[in-house]
């Protein structure tokens, strides 16, 4: 690995973590589409600010166009309060307008502008490194690098100060209002970081992977924890996973490297997705088979001490009873569970009836009490 | 055997019925049995499952267990003779459409496919408007409508489907009482035809007076069976659980509370 | 003038405007669908979601026959949605999030296959980054032949199960109490928004497909409280919108038609908005003037009824401006009294002072009272 390639990394992991922070919070108030909607949003305004600054990383750029992502969000809350249009729709009508004119913007003027469509989509973090930041003559590095580090700064300092009150606004809006939290300018100073974090992003990688990155690592780490500070530290740590497996890729099959790290991020999902302990697709799959089994067991149990000492309790009690036009199971799982709940002790077989034994009274009068308490 | 001797009279015929979402029981095998021709509320606390036992019987969720029969026969060969009124707020009321139009959906089951409805449905269509005092209001879009038209549109729309038995989830709910008292006369009505109608209900103090069958349920069923048998302290403290103190209209109060408006009408009967 | 006649007789342009104006109806009249089943984002997803399957279509079979490359952005955005449903289904993990999540690794995918293509097969692939941003430019008779078979079939299916849609929309749940296999017609229905956002993608391009669905129907929503002309009217604007957006776009140079449609569509809902009769802003603001206009008249009218009501002579005796303007404590009495001689409810006397007409005394009574003149006795 050469110096660049170093940068280009560090970029990417800087980057990969002031997206999953923000990230984290939009994904908890069920927000994540909005990731989407601002990132292609702010696009007329990086353009407009472009002009008139002429850097593409110029402080000024951020605030100016991080203003058109908010607005985007205040101007989908006007339309959804005049009922007119629901909320997706209100999102699905401004954002791909807004989008298009940036995009128009930067085709008929391309000669003026260093901008293209390919670099919207995909930024340009092969190109990033040669871009330093100049300080009286002296090379500091990667400018975006600065950049990035500086929002990622910003956004940890912010989101440490406010940590209590953007919880409970993000658990409990109506007791974060009651507290006098303001949850209203709590939801646009989360609105406000996004979007600064969208447009300092989107010069390096690209709003692909802006989207990406805000979305795919808060949700791989939701499947892990349940506490807000591991998610929020989860989340950072496996957008740089992604981000360092999405370069390695890159440059094993030379491709592009914001659409590979937008790949792994889908991987590393699905990674863990499929073997998180206790929420993954495996784990889940496996208790849900072993629920299925205990819950029949009991049903079985309950379907026992409904009928006992009633006139048809013996034609209840009969296994085929079971499969038959009553409970309706099928014979291979009546089977199965038969067998089970002999082998935990809740039944006895009596010829061709079973009997409730003590443990199988009470495993079906307390699921009963529990149940309807 | 005895068991068909009686199910040609009975409209509803549940037996074992359980029904679990992920495993954690919201109906624990339930028996039923409606004779045709009654007026059965279901009532029981929040969270009892009346309205999860109706969406069972007419197959909306799936069951863990269990077998639904309609005046003898199982429910899918039998859903012609069902209507349905599901909850009111179960739609979206502001999607565009005309009160006939959701009316004339109660014959769309009916209609064969491809088929559109014509002067037929429509004819049916007006009848049971009338039929709930809306008629002026067919052509009025339906977001226009206070709830208790919308409710009255929802049974016009069940009632077009001309079904012997009738499964209405909750149709006094938030209804002004003049709506109430038109879906009282409404129902007695279906019963004098000779139609069942199964209610979830919650006011315990009109029970009596509405309806001459009961289901009280808890996850798993109280009591089933005539109001004036079923409709007592005991199976009330059953279902209700401890806060039926209320019943014998003493003043003396749980501790805990947080009783709503169904409960507190409890206060007011003495059985 | 030339524009048209260039119409008439510029093949390209007649198979530009023809394409753009089928995938605006098409997807307009699904769209309507879409946004009333809140699946607004789904549309998104799907589009973007399209783009590594006419990627691989391409690679696999080395054709850029329009109807292979439609079969492949279907394919994977069918696998996009069915992953989205796994990860709802079995996760705690929302809708919106699974969505952003597709979309985004999706379209990272295609970009990885477009640069690798794109370096290892050099002008072969030509066109195919046209699926980014879409340029109407580049359709010809067998893209227009594959897009209006493939409109004609979703719009004939639609027309078929009309009915059974519809319900499906409203009220799914009694759509299943009747017997109608909800979960097929979901599946139709969705199949039929998937084809529909395909064949739109050459032209609009991945990015901005997902507008084309949601915006006519937002649109045509305004004007209409009825399912059918809902779907008409967006299929209607979509078209129009598609014809603006490729005419302007190949007429004006360096000039992209997806995004070229999308101004076009969104003028027209921005429009629709402001200006529709009732539902519109505008409308509103009028009705809420003259309510208030009518509030402020009637509080004068009641005033001027009240003092016929409080004195022994008729209750259309005159009385002075100064009494009313201390009544009403000093608003625009005048304005309101003129008002009111509009409607024929005052008269002005010669002497300067006003009284009611005898239509004005049933209103004032009305007001007062909350009966009418004919209505017996007063609430």
């Amino acid at each position: 690995m050469n110096a660049s390639m170093w940068s280009i990394l560090g970029i990417a992991v800087v980057t990969s973590a002031a997206c999953a922070l923000v990230g984290t919070f939009l994904m908890l108030r069920r927000l994540s589409m909005l990731s989407d909607a601002i990132s292609h949003a702010i696009l007329p305004g990086i353009v407009i600010a472009f002009f008139l600054t002429g850097d593409l990383t110029s402080p000024w750029l951020v605030v100016g166009a991080a203003a058109t992502g908010v607005l985007t969000v205040a101007l989908v809350e006007v339309i959804t309060t005049t009922r007119l249009l629901k909320e997706d729709a209100a999102m699905g009508l401004v954002f791909p307008a807004l989008f298009s004119l940036g995009i128009i913007l930067i085709t008929r003027y391309a000669g003026n502008v260093h901008l293209d469509v390919d670099a919207v989509l995909l930024g340009e973090l092969a190109f990033a490194p040669f871009d330093r930041f100049m300080v009286a003559g002296h090379d500091l590095g990667p400018r975006a690098l600065w950049l990035m580090s500086g929002i990622l700064l910003i956004s940890t300092t912010l989101i440490t100060l406010f940590y209590k009150e953007l919880k409970i606004a993000t658990f409990d809006p109506g007791l974060a209002a009651s507290l006098g939290l303001a949850p209203v300018v709590l939801h646009y100073g989360l609105m406000s970081l996004v979007s600064v974090t969208a447009v300092g992003a989107f010069d390096a990688v690209g709003l692909i992977l802006v989207v990406a990155l805000m979305i795919g690592p808060p949700a791989a780490a939701y499947l892990l924890t349940d506490r807000l500070a591991v998610l929020l530290g989860l989340a950072v740590g496996l957008g740089a996973l992604a981000a360092t497996l999405g370069f390695g890729l890159a440059f094993w099959i030379d491709a592009s490297i914001a659409g590979c790290m937008a790949v792994a991020v889908g991987v590393v999902f699905f990674a863990v997705f499929l073997v998180a302990p206790d929420r993954g697709l495996v784990a889940v799959m496996r208790r849900r088979r072993r629920q299925r089994y205990q819950f029949a067991e009991v049903m079985l149990a309950i379907h026992l001490v409904h009928h006992e000492g009633s006139p048809e309790e013996i034609e209840e009690s009969r296994v085929e009873h079971l499969h038959g036009k009553h409970v309706g199971w099928t014979p291979e799982f009546t089977r199965d569970v038969v067998a089970g709940a002999l082998r935990r002790g809740l039944v006895e077989k009596a010829g061709d009836r079973l009997l409730l034994t003590e443990l199988g009274r009470a495993t079906a009068g307390h699921a009963l009490s529990g149940a309807g308490a | 055997m005895s068991e068909t001797a009686t199910t040609d009279k009975l409209a509803v015929r549940v037996t074992d019925l359980t029904v679990a979402y992920h495993h954690r029981p919201v109906l624990w095998d339930i028996d039923l049995e409606v004779p045709a021709g009654k007026l059965m509320a279901v009532m029981g606390p929040n969270g009892a499952g009346k309205t999860t036992m109706i969406k069972a019987i007419l197959g909306l969720v799936p069951t863990a267990a269990g077998r639904v029969q309609i005046l003898g026969k199982p429910y899918a060969q039998q859903r012609h003779l069902v209507g349905y009124v599901p909850q009111r707020g179960s739609v979206d009321w502001d999607f565009p459409t005309t009160v006939r139009d959701v009316v004339m959906m109660g014959r769309y089951g009916a209609l064969s496919w491809f088929k559109r409805p014509g002067a037929n449905e429509r004819k049916l269509a007006a009848e049971a408007l009338e039929k709930v005092g809306m008629n002026e209001f067919a052509d009025r879009q339906i977001s226009q409508l206070s709830g208790g038209q919308q409710q009255r549109v929802f049974l016009a729309r069940a009632l077009v489907q001309d079904a012997q038995i009738y499964f209405m989830d909750e149709p006094f709910q938030g209804v002004d009482a003049r709506t109430e008292r038109a879906i009282v006369d409404l129902l007695k009505e279906l019963r004098a035809l000779g139609r069942t109608v199964v209610v979830v209900h919650h006011d315990l103090q009109t029970v009596k007076e509405y309806f001459d069958w009961i289901t009280l349920l808890n996850v798993r069923r109280i009591a089933c069976g005539p109001v004036n048998a079923v409709f007592n302290q005991e199976n009330l403290r059953l279902a209700y659980g401890g806060r039926v103190e209320f019943l014998e209209g003493r003043t003396r109060r749980e501790p805990e509370n947080d009783i709503d408006e169904d409960l507190r009408g409890l206060g007011r009967i003495r059985p | 003038m030339s524009g048209i006649l260039e119409f008439m007789t510029d093949y390209t342009l007649r198979t530009v405007a023809l394409g753009s104006a089928t995938l605006g109806l098409v997807a307009g009249a699904l769209g309507a669908f879409a946004v009333l089943r809140r699946q607004s984002l789904l549309g998104d997803a799907v589009s973007h979601a399209a783009l590594p399957g006419i990627v691989l279509a391409f690679m696999v079979t080395g054709s850029k026959t329009p109807l292979i490359l439609v079969i492949g952005a279907a394919l994977s955005g069918w696998v996009a949605s069915l992953l989205v449903l796994l990860v709802v289904r079995t996760t705690r993990i929302k809708m919106d999030t699974a969505l952003g999540l597709m979309l985004s690794t999706f379209f990272g995918l295609g970009m990885v296959l477009l640069s690798v293509i794109q370096r290892t097969a050099g002008e072969g692939m030509a066109g195919l980054d046209h699926f980014l941003f879409g340029q109407a430019a580049t359709l010809v008779g067998e893209d227009l032949v594959t897009m209006a078979g493939l409109g004609l079939a979703v719009l004939i299916v639609l027309m078929l199960l009309w009915k059974e849609f519809k319900l499906l929309s409203f009220d799914p749940e009694f759509a299943g109490a009747l017997g109608l296999p909800v979960k097929g017609l979901n599946v139709g229905l969705t199949t039929l928004l998937v084809i529909a956002i395909v064949i739109g993608l050459q032209t609009v391009g991945v990015v901005l497909m997902s507008a084309m669905i949601v915006t006519p129907a937002a649109a045509a929503r305004q004007w209409t409280d009825r399912l059918g002309v809902l779907v008409a009217l967006a299929g209607f604007f979509g078209a129009l919108s598609g014809l603006i957006g490729a005419l302007v776009s190949s007429l004006i140079p360096r000039l992209p038609t997806g995004p070229t449609i999308i101004m076009a569509i969104t003028l027209i809902t921005v429009l629709s908005l402001l200006f529709a009769p009732r539902r519109g802003v505008v409308a509103g603001w009028l009705r809420t003037l003259s309510q208030r206009k009518q509030v402020a008249s009637d509080s004068i009218l009641a005033d001027l009824y009240r003092l016929a009501d409080q004195h022994p002579e008729p209750a259309e005796a005159p009385h002075e401006v100064p009494v009313l303007v201390a009544m009403r404590s000093g608003e625009a009495v005048d304005k309101g009294l003129a008002e009111l001689a509009r409607q024929g409810l005052t008269a002005l006397e010669p002497d300067g002072r006003w009284r009611l007409t005898p239509e004005g005394v049933d209103r004032g009574r009305h007001l007062v009272h909350g009966t009418l003149a004919e209505g017996g006795e007063p609430a």
